[in-house]
C-alpha cells in the first residue's frame, strides 16, 4: 500500500502531534507553516498550568521527533486556500494530496480594542501574552508592584466585541500568573477581577484553591468597568463588588489584561474555498460534538486543536492522535 | 441669617475604596485563617443560618467585607451569630465558618 500524503496546515502542537501519529500510522505528512519555526504559539508561553513545567519540555520533543521522523516541513509558507486533494500556498506553489488537516489554531484577541482598559495607551497595563514573554525573558519589573490587578475575560464573552464565546483557558492562566507573581512578588496585593471562574481541568479547581489558600490572591466577582490614570503614574480601576453589592476602586501598580482567543481571520477565506462551516463563533464547525469533531463537513477535511475552539494543550495533543486515525480510517475506506 | 434647611444632605459614599482601607486586620484574620479567602461566595452559609433567615445578617457578606477592610458594623453584625454550627455542615469549601464568626469578634472587638 502507498503512502497517502496528508497536508497540515499549521505546525502548532496541534499539527505536529497530527504530523507525528500519522508517520506512525505509515502515512506521509508534509506540515506548513506560516513562521519561521514550528511550534506555535506554546512555544511563546514560560510555565504552563497547571504543573508550572517549561514549554519547551512540551514543544522541544514534538520538534525533535518531527525532524527525527525526517516529515517534511515547510516553514515560512502561508496556505491561502485550500480543498480537499490541494493546497494553495502564498508563493502561487500548489501541493496535491490525499487529504487536509486544518490545525491552524486561533487568533489571540487585540486588547486595544477594549479601550476603556488602556492597553497600548497607558505603559502599566499589560496582557497576558506580556506578561508570559516578559516572565520567560526575566524582563518583570524590579521593583515589587504594591498591587496588581488581572481581570479575566478580556475579548471572551463580551457583546460589544463581538466575542460570545468563552476562551477556556484564560481562567485557570489567571491563577496560574497571580501564583507567579506573587512568588515573583510576596508583598504585593494581587486582585483577580471576574465574572465567572472556569476550572474544567484536572488539577485546576485545586490550582485555584491554592492560589487563594496560600498565596492569599484575593477574588473579586466583578467586571472592572474602565481604568484611568492617576498624578503618580499608577492605574485605577473601578469594579463592583458584586458579592458585597458595593462598588469598589482601588489603584493598581499593574493592570493584566486576560485576552481570549478568537477565530482566526483566515477561517472565513478557508471556508469559502473549501465549502466547510463555521460555527457562530467564527471558529470551524465540527461534524458533531462528539464522535465526529475532528471531522469537517467535506470529506477529506479534517481538524486538530484550537481551531474548531478554545483548548488547552493537552486537549489539543489528544485531538492530534484522534484526527490522524480519523484520516487514516477516512483514506482507507477511499481506496476500498 | 440662619441657614435654611432644604432637607438636602451629603450621602456616604458606598465604594469600597481599598486604597483607604486599612487592610492589616483583614490580613491578620487572613494570616490566622488562611482557608477564609477560599471562600467562593456560594452563600449556602447564609442560606441556612437561622439567624439570616430571621434578621438581616448575611455572614457571607460581612467576611467578604471584612476581607476588603470593611470593618465598621461587623462586629456588631457577627453578635448576631447563634454560634449553631449549621453554616459549617454545608461550607464546600470546607472553611470552619464558626471559627471565623469568633475570630473577626476577636479581632474587630476593640474597632
Ligand atoms: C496566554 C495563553 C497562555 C496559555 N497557556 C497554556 C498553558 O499553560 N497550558 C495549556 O495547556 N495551554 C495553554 N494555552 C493554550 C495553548 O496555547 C493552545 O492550546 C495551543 O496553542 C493550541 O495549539 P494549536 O496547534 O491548536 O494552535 P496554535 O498554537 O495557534 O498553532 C497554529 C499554527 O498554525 C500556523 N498557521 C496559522 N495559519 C496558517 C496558515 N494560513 N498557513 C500556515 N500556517 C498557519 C501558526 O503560525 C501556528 O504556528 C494558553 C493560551 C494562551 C492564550
Ligand atoms: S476561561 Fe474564564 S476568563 Fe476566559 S473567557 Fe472563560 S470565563 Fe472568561
Ligand atoms: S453558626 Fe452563626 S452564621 Fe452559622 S448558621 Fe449558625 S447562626 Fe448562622
Ligand atoms: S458556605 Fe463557605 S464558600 Fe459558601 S459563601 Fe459561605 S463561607 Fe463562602
Amino acid at each position: 500500500m502507498r503512502a497517502r500524503k496528508v497536508v497540515i496546515i499549521g505546525g502548532g502542537v496541534a499539527g505536529m502531534q497530527t504530523a507525528l501519529r500519522l508517520r506512525a500510522l505509515g502515512e506521509e505528512p508534509i506540515i506548513i507553516e506560516r513562521e519561521a519555526q514550528l511550534g506555535g504559539k506554546v512555544r511563546n508561553w514560560y510555565l504552563l498550568f497547571p504543573t508550572f513545567i517549561p514549554s519547551a519540555d512540551v514543544v522541544e520533543p514534538l520538534m525533535r521527533a518531527v525532524k527525527e521522523q525526517g516529515i517534511e516541513v515547510h516553514l515560512g509558507c502561508e496556505v491561502v486556500q485550500f480543498d480537499n486533494h490541494r493546497v494553495e500556498l502564498a508563493d502561487g506553489e500548489r501541493i496535491d494530496c490525499d487529504a487536509v488537516a486544518l490545525c491552524s489554531g486561533s487568533t489571540i484577541f487585540d486588547a486595544r480594542l477594549k479601550e476603556e482598559y488602556g492597553y497600548g495607551i497607558y505603559d502599566n497595563v499589560y496582557t497576558s501574552v506580556d506578561i508570559e514573554r516578559m516572565m520567560a525573558e526575566g524582563r518583570m519589573p524590579e521593583r515589587s508592584p504594591r498591587r496588581v490587578a488581572i481581570l479575566h475575560c478580556v475579548g471572551s464573552r463580551d457583546e460589544k466585541v463581538c466575542q460570545r464565546h468563552c476562551s477556556k483557558v484564560c481562567c485557570i492562566t489567571g491563577v496560574k500568573q497571580a501564583i507567579e507573581l506573587k512568588k515573583l512578588y510576596p508583598k504585593a496585593d494581587v486582585f483577580n477581577f471576574y465574572m465567572d471562574i472556569r476550572m474544567f481541568g484536572p488539577g485546576y479547581e485545586e490550582l485555584y484553591h491554592t492560589a487563594q489558600r496560600n498565596y492569599n490572591v484575593h477574588f473579586v466577582r466583578g467586571r472592572i468597568s474602565e481604568a484611568s490614570p492617576l498624578m503618580d503614574g499608577c492605574i485605577q480601576i473601578k469594579a463592583e463588588d458584586t458579592l458585597t453589592g458595593r462598588p469598589l476602586r482601588m489603584s493598581v501598580d499593574m493592570l493584566i489584561l486576560l485576552v481570549g482567543m478568537r477565530a482566526n481571520d483566515d477561517n472565513v477565506r478557508f471556508a469559502e474555498s473549501a465549502g466547510l462551516r463555521l460555527a457562530d463563533s467564527g471558529f470551524m464547525r465540527a461534524a458533531d460534538l462528539f464522535a465526529g469533531n475532528v471531522r469537517s463537513s467535506r470529506e477529506g477535511i479534517f481538524y486538530a486543536g484550537t481551531i474548531t475552539a478554545p483548548k488547552s494543550i493537552g486537549e489539543v495533543l489528544n485531538e492530534g492522535v484522534v484526527v490522524a486515525d480519523s484520516i487514516v480510517d477516512y483514506l482507507n475506506k477511499q481506496e476500498g | 441669617m440662619a441657614s435654611v434647611n432644604f432637607g438636602f444632605g451629603i450621602s456616604k459614599p458606598r465604594v469600597i475604596d481599598i486604597d483607604r482601607n486599612n487592610l492589616r486586620k483583614s490580613d491578620e484574620i487572613l494570616l490566622e485563617m488562611p482557608e477564609l479567602q477560599t471562600c467562593i461566595g456560594c452563600g449556602s452559609c447564609t442560606a441556612s443560618c437561622t439567624a439570616g433567615n430571621l434578621t438581616s445578617f448575611n455572614f457571607r457578606k460581612v467576611h467578604a467585607l471584612v476581607r476588603r477592610g470593611e470593618y465598621a458594623g461587623a462586629y456588631e453584625e457577627m453578635n448576631k451569630c447563634m454560634l449553631c454550627g449549621k453554616c459549617r455542615l454545608l461550607c464546600p469549601r470546607g472553611i470552619n465558618t464558626r471559627g471565623v464568626v469568633m475570630l473577626i469578634k476577636r479581632k474587630l472587638g476593640d474597632f
